[in-house]
């Protein structure tokens, strides 16, 4: 099965020479073995699985439509609410939870026909680029074990990897969907901002937070993003716009006659602080990989990407702080005694997060009080202005923006101790949050010790197809 | 949230309550709850009362993942009501106000900050006066607690209890100018607002149950000054009698601290009606921080031209012009403001339009109309029934109690007349049963006919009388009274 693509699966499902539960049991048995030690997953929904792709065989036994998922197994981020699944963000705070609802994009997956296997571990509410803040214990990254497979989506990404399923979801505020892809040697996408619904994904920052598919190759990764993408009425940043796929568009011999790429200088240029040279140079690789595919090929400057990082670490808690207020004993999730509801409420929170969470709560805070909200959130959200406006001028001149995914390769447990060496790892991703722009990264060859390099592709709003060709393009050459 | 302001143009007034050249500077807040089917942001009930935590859902409950989306009939009447205020309606943002509190359960309230949807409104009051509108915004409402120990206060109950069936309720919270001068005047700035606001059925105004709640901003000030000196924000004020004391006590109190030397200090203090004290609420080293910010899961409002004009289009006549409508048909002031605030105004106006004796609707709206439903009576039934009683097919006692019944069931005044026996007798059959009375009652009728006017007067109510007696009320009095007169003439 291992083997086998998404889009080959659900064909296959569909016509019945495969049946949908013998896939579910297949993935299951995958993970029952080997995740132990890679532990992608803070649960395993088998019964319930089995009962989605029972009910896909019959579908497909009595001769009905089924969606274009038929059968797939999918794994989700325990970050996105599943109705009579717990929930947990990775945090004690939430540990058993059980939402009484599901997320749109699970309702989505489940409209697709896909079989949802369980749910996969991350970094502590989403802070963190290593998975390594998560309270139930570190993913292992299935290429090597002794190092992280980056995060905050690093069980999704593992799963994948691990060959346990040909896709999972993921979500994406600084680089949390690409950043584990470039360190698993998988396809991640964050799409546009409002392309996918957010109702029923627990909030990181709301203005950044995007959830967005994983899978080996980048024709099943378009498959999935179709599957997710368009309005919902539920989500008021939602795009009111009805979403074209992007699948039928990436057929074989996907030309790219004319089309303008830049390369981003601040995030390519040798000698950039922090990137290794392996992935500058794969990154130069694949630039030159795109002109011979057709391409026109330029370097191009942003420089407020310099001001991006800083930017992103005051906005992103500054929501984090507002957004994580409600995990406060009260109604869900952990609750420790108190004298009074306020010490309640002081020991619960001391108790249920971690120290990167309560790091940003406090960062965040401090950023919007009175007396330090212009010099810090208001300047902040002035960066991101400017961020937004070069990136509006540059893609007058340019189809797609091409970068690094990280500066690094996948790194060992415990070697980013200091959070601000962390931070620096979503130095490439960051600036496309802040934008809203739907970026993908796409393994791109080795780098330091034989572990996978990521390249990213950065389109404008909306210009997934755009950004998913170039993706395509890149596969073919990366082979 | 209180917002300071320069006061507007005022001339000084001298309180009645407070030693000579002393005035009161009094500023409310009133926090209306909106008269829509769902929540705020939320697709549950907005209801009042029903079990703890049934009006809910996953949204008002601000379970983790779930996010908000505006509720379009709120804002359609919060410009209602922001334009019944005169108030320029405006793009707003949503910001978030952050704050821990049990009975809010994202811990934020969901608010307008620097840019609400309402601003620089005014209000007349019934003597004239008018009073200055800073803003009128919109919010969600937050649950009930009920904490259970000693004090029923929450820093040292045993145990608390939540009702979040409030909770997303959508609020408008009008926040006046600091342009009041007198309790009373707080009462009627109250008493108004609340006509205009069930008038454009932007809320149901009811204190009792909390759909409206006051709070007031009060300070004094020597007589002619025009400074603004420091407020205390009087909360916990359930009633127009409240809010009257509460803001009667609070002025003296600031008084006596002058009076000492002191200064009041700027806080939040709550009535205690049973005391009918304020008491200090929280103490200064609680001060809040807010950190408002942009909500990021929702949009801006922009209302378009086009939508605003339609719904200033829409707008209903407002209680002052109503009750001058009422003066203009003949009522005293007291009818006309009674009239409006039973909601019957409209009513009134429409029947005597359809050629209904004004005197005679006016009658009935303040005096027989006092019932559940009466402000959807057909103005063309109802003029149909006072016409049949100057008419003289119905007395003016069937006729209230055909109107009644019209209230009720919605049958016309003619079926309803027939259904009780009232239909008006024939004149021949009348008269019979005159000559009968005076046939009967020989001695009566001579005095009657020999009498002085007063002797005439008291035996024409025995005769008159006697015929309703016999025809079961059924008889038409002035015609009656038309028949003794010829006969005895």
């Amino acid at each position: 099965m291992s083997q086998k693509t998404a889009v080959q699966l659900a064909q296959e499902i569909r016509s019945g020479s495969v049946s949908a539960v013998s896939v579910t049991e297949a993935a299951l048995a995958q993970i029952e073995t080997k995740d132990g030690e890679i532990n992608a997953f803070n649960t395993v929904a088998g019964e319930q699985a089995l009962a989605q792709a029972e009910a896909v065989d019959k579908k497909v036994a009595a001769g009905e439509e089924v969606g274009p998922l038929a059968g797939v197994p999918v794994a989700v981020k325990d970050n996105m609410c599943t109705k009579n699944i717990a929930t947990t963000c990775s945090s004690k705070m939430l540990e058993g939870w059980v939402p009484p609802y599901d997320a749109t994009v699970v309702e989505k997956l489940s409209a697709a026909d896909a079989v949802m296997i369980g749910k996969t571990n991350m970094d502590e509410f989403a802070m963190g680029s290593s998975t390594e803040n998560s309270a139930f214990g570190p993913t292992k990254n299935p290429l090597d074990t002794s190092r992280v497979p980056g995060g905050s989506s690093g069980g999704s990404a593992a799963a994948v990897a691990a060959d346990y399923v040909p896709l999972s979801l993921g979500s994406d505020t600084g680089g949390s969907i690409r950043q584990p892809a470039s360190l698993c040697g998988i396809v991640g996408m964050k799409p546009t901002y409002g392309s996918v619904s957010r109702y029923g994904l627990v909030a990181f920052a709301s203005s950044l937070d995007q959830i967005g598919p994983f899978s080996k190759n980048v024709s099943d990764n378009a498959l999935l993003y179709d599957a997710i993408a368009g309005h919902d009425q539920r989500d008021s940043t939602s795009i009111a716009q009805q979403h074209t796929r992007v699948l039928p568009h990436l057929a074989e011999g996907v030309s790219l006659e004319g089309l303008r790429v830049g390369v981003i200088k601040e995030l390519s240029t040798p000698g950039v602080e922090g990137f290794e040279p392996e992935v500058l140079a794969r990154t130069g690789e694949a630039s030159d990989a795109l002109l011979a595919a057709g391409a026109k090929v330029d370097q191009v400057s942003v420089p407020a990407i310099k001001a991006a990082l800083s930017a992103y670490y005051m906005i992103a808690p500054a929501e984090a702080s507002s957004n994580l207020a409600r995990f406060d004993g009260v109604r869900y999730g952990l609750r420790e005694d108190g004298g009074n509801t306020a010490a309640m409420m002081r020991a619960s929170r001391t108790a249920g997060f971690g120290d990167e969470v309560k790091r940003r709560i406090m960062v965040g805070t401090y950023a919007l009080s009175a007396g330090y909200f212009d010099a810090f959130y208001g300047k902040a959200q002035q960066l991101r202005s400017y961020l937004i406006a070069e990136f509006a001028a540059i893609y007058k001149d340019f189809d797609v923006l091409l970068s690094p995914t990280s500066p690094c390769v996948a790194f060992e447990f415990g070697a980013k101790e200091d959070p601000v060496s962390m931070y620096l790892n979503d130095w490439a991703t960051i600036p496309v949050n802040l934008a809203g722009l739907p970026a993908v990264s796409v393994p791109f060859k080795t780098g330091a010790h034989g572990l996978p390099v990521g390249v990213q592709v950065i389109a404008p709003m909306l210009e997934e197809v755009k950004m998913y060709r170039v993706a395509k393009a890149l596969e073919e050459a990366s082979k | 949230m209180t917002i300071v302001v320069a006061t507007t143009d005022r001339e000084s007034v001298q309180s009645d309550v407070l030693p000579d050249g002393w005035e009161m500077v009094i500023g409310l807040e009133v926090h209306a709850e909106l008269a829509t089917q769902t929540k705020m942001f939320s697709p549950a009930q907005n209801e009042f009362g029903g079990e703890p935590n049934t009006n809910t859902h996953p949204v008002c409950l601000g379970l983790p993942g779930t996010l908000p989306v505006v509720n379009k009939k709120a804002v359609e009447l919060s410009i209602r009501i922001g334009l019944a205020l005169d108030c320029d309606v405006q793009r707003c943002v949503w910001a978030r106000k952050n704050y821990f509190y049990p009975d809010m359960p994202k811990d934020y309230q969901i608010s307008q900050y620097d840019k609400p949807l309402n601003v620089d409104g005014s209000l007349q009051l019934p003597s004239g006066q008018v009073i200055g509108i800073e803003r009128a915004h919109m919010e969600e409402d937050t649950g009930k607690s009920t904490h259970i120990g000693d004090s029923g206060r929450i820093h040292d109950a045993g145990y608390s209890l939540v009702d979040y069936n409030r909770a997303g309720v959508p609020l408008l919270e009008i926040v006046s100018r600091p342009d009041i001068r007198s309790a009373n005047e707080a009462k009627e700035y109250v008493e108004e607002l609340r006509s205009i606001l069930v008038a454009v059925g932007g809320s149901d105004g009811k204190m009792e149950e909390g759909s409206m709640r006051v709070d007031a901003n009060v300070s004094v000030r020597p007589l002619g000054s025009d400074k603004l000196r420091t407020r205390c924000e009087i909360k916990n004020v359930n009633s127009l009698r409240s809010l009257v004391r509460a803001i009667d006590y609070e002025a003296k109190r600031h008084i006596a601290l002058y009076d000492n030397g002191e200064e009041p200090t700027q806080e939040t203090r709550h009535w205690d009606e049973a005391a009918g004290k304020t008491r200090s609420g929280r103490s200064k080293s609680d001060a809040e921080d807010y950190r408002y910010f942009a909500d990021p899961d929702l949009v801006p409002i922009d209302p378009s031209d086009e939508w605003i004009e339609e719904i200033r289009s829409s707008l209903p006549k407002l209680p002052r012009q109503l009750r001058q409508g009422l003066l203009n048909l003949g009522a005293n002031s007291e009818a006309a403001a009674l009239i409006t605030n039973r909601g019957l105004a409209p009513l009134v106006e429409e029947t005597v339009a359809k050629g209904a004796d004004a005197k005679q609707v006016l009658t009935h709206a303040e005096n027989n109309l006092a019932i559940e439903g009466a402000a959807e009576l057909d103005a063309t039934a109802f003029a149909d029934l006072v016409k049949m009683q100057t008419g003289g097919e119905l007395s003016a006692t069937q006729a209230k109690t055909v109107l009644a019944d019209m209230v009720t069931t919605g049958k016309t005044p003619a079926e309803l007349a027939k259904q009780h026996g009232f239909e008006a007798m024939d004149s021949s059959a009348l008269e019979a049963t005159v000559d009968e009375i005076i046939a009967a009652n020989p001695d009566e009728w001579q005095k009657f006919c020999e009498g002085d006017p007063k002797v005439r007067g008291k035996l024409q109510g025995f005769f008159t009388g006697q015929v309703m007696k016999a025809t079961r009320g059924q008889a038409n009095g002035k015609l009656v009274n038309q028949l003794l007169q010829q006969k005895s003439g």
